[in-house]
């Protein structure tokens, strides 16, 4: 099998065996993705690096998820060259990364969308915040940002303009409907409303300190991106958290996925007009939050974890209190879920909307919770597995049916799931300490960090400068994958069921915007 | 349906009193008594996530949890700006948000009130002031009330809420 001819020539990453890169030309590179997307892999990310040596060189690179390994072919190219090979071809998802790596670093990929991405007006079409030291925006930029949206015509077509403030409490992004009548003909997503500079933010810190802004890149997954920034941190420093350690930022990660998906069920009873769900499920989720801020100190974990470990230890006592505290919320949503399942008219609004067939979930590359729910069966926790989830050995939990009805029926089974990982963490949750001291990071070198995430897998990757700061730091969100398909989700379906199918996704805007 | 009922029936009351306003968390006092007599206990707050990591968002989100039930208060979060007396605002205020930001400023009917939220609404947090966020929503919009918290707290963020609508000084007739 093509595929295993990249494996001899990996070069493992520090700090894990299965991550490893391999220099490529143009020509590998193309092959690469292709043998990739031909065994069934997957794209974690795509990011584009500008070299010490200043304006001379770029490095490109892309990780590759296939077998339980991920691949990291390393492109180098001149950094005011000919534009190089895209992977749009083989993974669509692609395409806006290239675009928003074009926009931050000037390195051009030879996709023919050419449209910013990321920039609107804050910066000039031919600046590059990761290469020239832009200055600080003083005032809100004219916005004389005109996108060319992909216009659809026809006899009794319209257009609807949404966002970037929308009607809820949710995150910025505006959306283009093309509708006639009632029904959705198609939807374009602009986003990069909430981008605030975090890539170039990571380049003024130490690399010992970026695990705060780590944590906040996406407030609803802080444990995957801390945990994945840290992993990467401490396979540079050569440093080995703590079994303990380890276990707790398991219990973390169980923990933020218990709130999230207790918080998107209830959201999504609510766009189904079913207001019992709402009221029950955020019940329950401010009382794991009040269970995790008695035992942890934080109702959610922005601060939890650190490198060389964490940043709290777990008292006996403490951990009776929220397991008993968990095990009665995972009662408690079997309960509901009885309630959702026999609820006529949430049924109605659940079933068949924004369905994302397998098929076109495995063409477009949908990654995470909601390509488990098109039958996408991937969970780094059981296929790329760190400690202690080798132990723990969670299920995977995967619908084929790829509508609102099955990646809710994923969160209702990934909460039962997370209740049993949370009881399995507190019993087998080994004595000891808590942190270890890293040391500072090998220089000039490349990690990166990978967890399962709530959403799906979070990557982190970690280049260091010679001075122990960071030269680049890429954290990575599973949204940047999926955006793309809730455009497809939503053809054929009725304007009104838009916030429901677009919950059901629950995708991040400030993860993705950076 | 009749598990539904049971449910309802079993879950009871579980609201809790609302926390005292802070004086602490007041920038600046304009207006106060215009606003407080036209709003009388019912107030209309709109959000606007300026940039923020969507932390602050969560936890605003539980304000409108059965536990702190702010809809209980007089208080709910409302679609448009035009309908709103209060902008809740979390940052930090991103470049490419703040024009959005201030639009949304000037349609929101005067006498209006501004709450800024969270370390970064306050002063920009980790993200500080670069090429693509301007920080503090004071930045860009006036704000009367600054709530800290990395995300604040629902009972923070509802004190912030409460010490906006309430009067630093017994209020003079009118």
């Amino acid at each position: 099998m093509p595929l295993a001819r990249w494996w001899p020539r990996l070069i493992a990453l520090p700090g894990s065996s299965s991550i490893g890169t391999v220099d490529v030309d143009a020509q590998e590179w193309l092959a690469a993705a292709g043998d990739v997307a031909a065994a069934g892999g997957q794209l974690l990310a795509l990011w584009t690096t500008l070299e010490h040596d200043a304006d001379a060189h770029a490095t490109v690179r892309a990780a590759l998820l296939a077998d339980s390994r991920v691949l990291v072919p390393t492109l180098r190219v001149a950094a005011a060259g000919q534009p190089y090979p895209g992977l749009q071809g083989f993974f669509p998802a692609a395409t806006r990364m290239q675009r928003a790596s074009f926009d931050l670093t000037g390195v051009a990929s030879d996709d023919p969308d050419r449209r910013p991405w990321l920039r609107h007006a804050a910066w000039r079409h031919d600046q590059h915040p990761l290469r020239d030291d832009l200055p600080h925006v003083t005032d809100a930029p004219r916005m004389v940002d005109a996108y060319a949206f992909v216009r659809v015509d026809g006899d009794g077509v319209h257009e609807i303009p949404v966002g970037p403030v929308h009607a809820g409490i949710i995150e910025p992004g505006h959306f283009r409907f093309s509708i006639v009548g009632e029904k959705v003909l198609k939807l374009e997503e602009r986003l990069g409303y909430v981008h605030k500079g975090i890539e170039r933010r990571f380049s003024e810190l130490p690399a010992l300190e970026g695990h705060r802004l780590a944590a906040r890149v996406s407030g609803d997954s802080a444990v995957a991106y801390s945990w994945a920034y840290c992993q990467a941190l401490e396979g540079l420093s050569g440093a080995a958290p703590p079994e303990r350690a380890q276990y707790l930022r398991a219990l973390c990660l169980e923990l933020e996925r218990l709130q999230n998906h207790l918080g998107d069920l209830g959201a999504l009873g609510n766009d189904a007009g079913f207001a019992f769900g709402l009221a029950q499920f955020s019940r329950l989720k401010e009382e794991l939050l009040r269970a995790m801020h008695a035992a942890i100190g934080q109702r959610y974990l922005l601060d939890a974890i650190v490198p060389g470990g964490t940043a709290f230890d777990l008292r006996d006592s403490a951990a009776a209190t929220l397991g008993a505290a968990v095990h009665g919320i995972g009662q408690s949503v079997l309960e509901l879920r009885r309630i959702y399942d026999e609820h006529a008219g949430v049924r109605d609004r659940f079933v068949g909307a924004g369905e994302v067939t397998p098929e076109l979930a495995r063409r477009l590359g949908l990654i995470g919770l909601a390509g488990r729910a098109s039958g996408q069966a991937v969970d780094l926790r059981t296929d790329h597995p760190c400690a202690p989830y080798d132990v723990l050995r969670p299920v995977k939990y995967v619908q084929q049916a790829g509508d609102v009805a099955a990646r809710v029926a994923v969160r209702f089974d990934e909460v039962q799931e997370s209740c049993r990982l949370v009881a399995a963490i507190l019993s087998l949750l080994p004595q000891g300490d808590v942190r270890v001291t890293v040391p500072s990071p090998r220089q000039r070198a490349l990690a990166i960090g990978l967890v399962e995430g709530w959403r799906g897998p979070v990557l982190v990757t970690l280049e260091t400068t010679a001075d122990g700061g960071i030269h680049r730091c890429h954290p990575h969100d599973p949204s940047w994958q999926n955006w793309p398909v809730l455009e497809h989700a939503i053809i054929g379906n009725i304007v009104p069921d838009f916030p429901l199918i677009n919950k059901s996704f629950n995708l991040s805007y400030s993860g993705h915007d950076l | 349906m009749i598990r539904t009922l049971r449910r309802i029936a079993s879950t009871g009351i579980v609201s809790e009193p609302p926390p005292d306003p802070d004086e602490n968390l007041r920038v600046r006092e304009a207006l106060q008594q215009e606003i407080r007599a036209l709003l009388g206990r019912a107030l209309c707050i709109r959000q606007v996530d300026a940039g923020s990591c969507n932390g602050c968002e969560l936890e605003i989100h539980a304000l409108n949890n059965p536990i702190y039930n702010i809809e209980g208060l007089g208080i709910r979060f409302v679609a448009s700006p035009r309908h709103a007396d209060m902008l809740l605002v979390t940052g930090p205020v991103s470049a490419h948000m703040a024009m959005a930001l201030r639009r949304t400023y000037d349609a929101t009917p005067d006498p209006k009130l501004v709450v800024a939220v969270g370390d970064c609404g306050c002063s920009g947090g980790v993200f500080g002031e670069s090429y693509a966020s301007l920080g503090a929503v004071s930045r860009v919009i006036p704000v009367d009330v600054a709530v800290p918290g990395c995300p604040p707290s629902p009972t923070r963020l509802l004190q912030g809420i409460l010490t906006a609508v309430s009067a630093r000084r017994p209020a003079s007739p009118g």
